[in-house]
């Protein structure tokens, strides 16, 4: 899903930051994205070589980290790991889930000089 | 992905008129780089060339731990930002719009051919004056859909997004300014035709409501689970077809509530007429409550009143 707005929007981040902090370069990139966030991540490795050309973080690395799916089960009343919005408790079956973790998308931290 | 869907905003318009961005047209693949006062990266040597195939090869394939800190000059900064949270800024300024001036929004979403526009116009006909409301029609090209909802005697401006997906909530806020909305009013937004992106960006709304129509296939919810993740109620369109088709309206809603145990359904046809007495019904109880939530607000801002519960 929309990869492009959301590497636009990953480059405004690191723009803000690296106005902030008064760096020239940023060399390395860390986005946590969450299992269930909806992106693809390789379509987001193109997107973000694409926006960041000719700025300040032309040719950064960029690392992600991807976080599990959580669920809270309604009918077994715990925890339980989610892999996809669809699937049902592993446990007892139920598909009255509710998503509690693995959807953010986060600009996590940057390497600078 | 959405290099192949089109995403981007290089080409929005609204009311055809050009969206005030940081961008220019045509500019779409060179982000901010000739802005001024954009940092930019120092001139330095391109060893590869630059053919973004290549590139998308070659990313990540340094040696890994070279950015340990204390390595070189460079250092590690935390941040700790969300990614949408421009949009997210954005959608909240236009959601305490919304809540200062008792305006009830909806963002219409749904796959292209569901029925939205239709359905509006019946509503807009069937709520006959009786509620002040406003429309935003999203789409990539044409003014079509804002001329059906004019027709209908609603006021309603058309964003173009030209080459994206989805409609974000500074374009929105922008559409807000031009249309004027009238206070304790309806607002309905009618995203693009896409059952993907516009689920990730908030505009602001009280509520995001799906349409699905029965002459799509009753596993639309497990193909699309964001969508029907992120909505709040799903109407179930174009229900005068059932008897013509193979459809199971039940297995329908039972893969909605799959992905979304909460999810409120309301059948409807802006054909029969089926449905859309409730659908009235739940969208004043939403403007009802939108208008007491703002005069609960005022009253509370009136130095030496008692809050009312």
């Amino acid at each position: 899903m929309h990869e492009m707005s959301i590497a636009e929007s990953v480059l405004q981040i690191i723009e803000d930051t690296a106005r902030a902090e008064g760096c020239a370069r940023v060399k390395a990139v860390w986005l946590e994205i969450g299992q269930l966030a909806g992106v693809e991540k390789e379509s987001l490795r193109f997107c973000f070589d694409v926006v960041t050309r000719d700025s300040v973080a032309e040719d950064a690395r960029l690392e992600i980290i991807e976080t599990a799916g959580q669920g809270w089960c309604m009918e077994c009343s715990r925890n339980v790991a989610v892999s996809a919005r669809y699937e049902p408790c592993p446990i007892c079956g139920s598909f009255q889930i509710e998503v509690t973790g693995g959807d953010e998308m986060r600009v996590k931290e940057l390497e600078v000089e | 992905m959405c290099m192949t869907c089109g995403c981007g905003i290089g080409q929005t318009l609204i009311g055809g008129h050009a969206l005030a961005r940081q961008r220019k047209p045509g500019e779409e693949m060179r982000y901010r780089a000739h802005e001024e006062g954009a940092v930019r990266a120092p001139p330095h040597d391109h060893t590869l060339p630059h053919s973004p195939a290549h590139e998308a090869i070659d990313f990540g394939a340094g040696p890994a731990g070279t950015h340990a800190p204390g390595m070189s000059q460079s250092r590690m900064v935390k941040i700790e930002r969300d990614i949408l949270s421009k949009n997210n800024d954005y959608a909240d300024q236009n959601r305490s719009y919304f809540s200062e001036h008792g305006i009830f929004a909806l963002n219409l979403v749904s796959s292209p051919g569901s029925g939205k526009t239709t359905l509006l116009v019946k509503t807009i006909t069937a709520l006959n004056g009786t509620q002040s409301l406003a429309v935003i029609e999203g789409d990539q090209q044409t003014d079509n859909d804002a001329a059906r909802i004019r027709a209908a005697g609603a006021p309603a401006l058309q964003i173009n997004t030209g080459k994206g997906c989805h409609l974000d909530a500074h374009m929105v806020g922008q559409a807000m300014q031009r249309l004027a909305l009238n206070d304790d009013s309806l607002l309905l937004i009618e995203n693009v035709g896409n059952l993907v992106c516009p689920a990730g960006f908030d505009l602001g709304e009280a509520h995001k409501v799906v349409i699905f129509s029965v002459t799509e296939g009753e596993d639309k919810p497990l193909k699309y689970p964001d969508m029907f993740r992120a909505a709040d109620l799903m109407l179930l369109s174009k229900c005068d077809l059932l008897p013509h088709l193979d459809f199971d309206a039940d297995l329908a809603v039972a893969n909605a509530r799959r992905v979304n145990p909460g999810i409120r359904v309301i059948r409807v046809s802006a054909s029969s007429g089926e449905g859309l007495s409730e659908w009235q019904e739940w969208i004043k109880a939403g403007c009802n409550t939108a208008v007491a939530a703002k005069q609960r607000t005022l009253r509370e801002r009136v130095p030496g009143n008692i809050p009312a519960n």
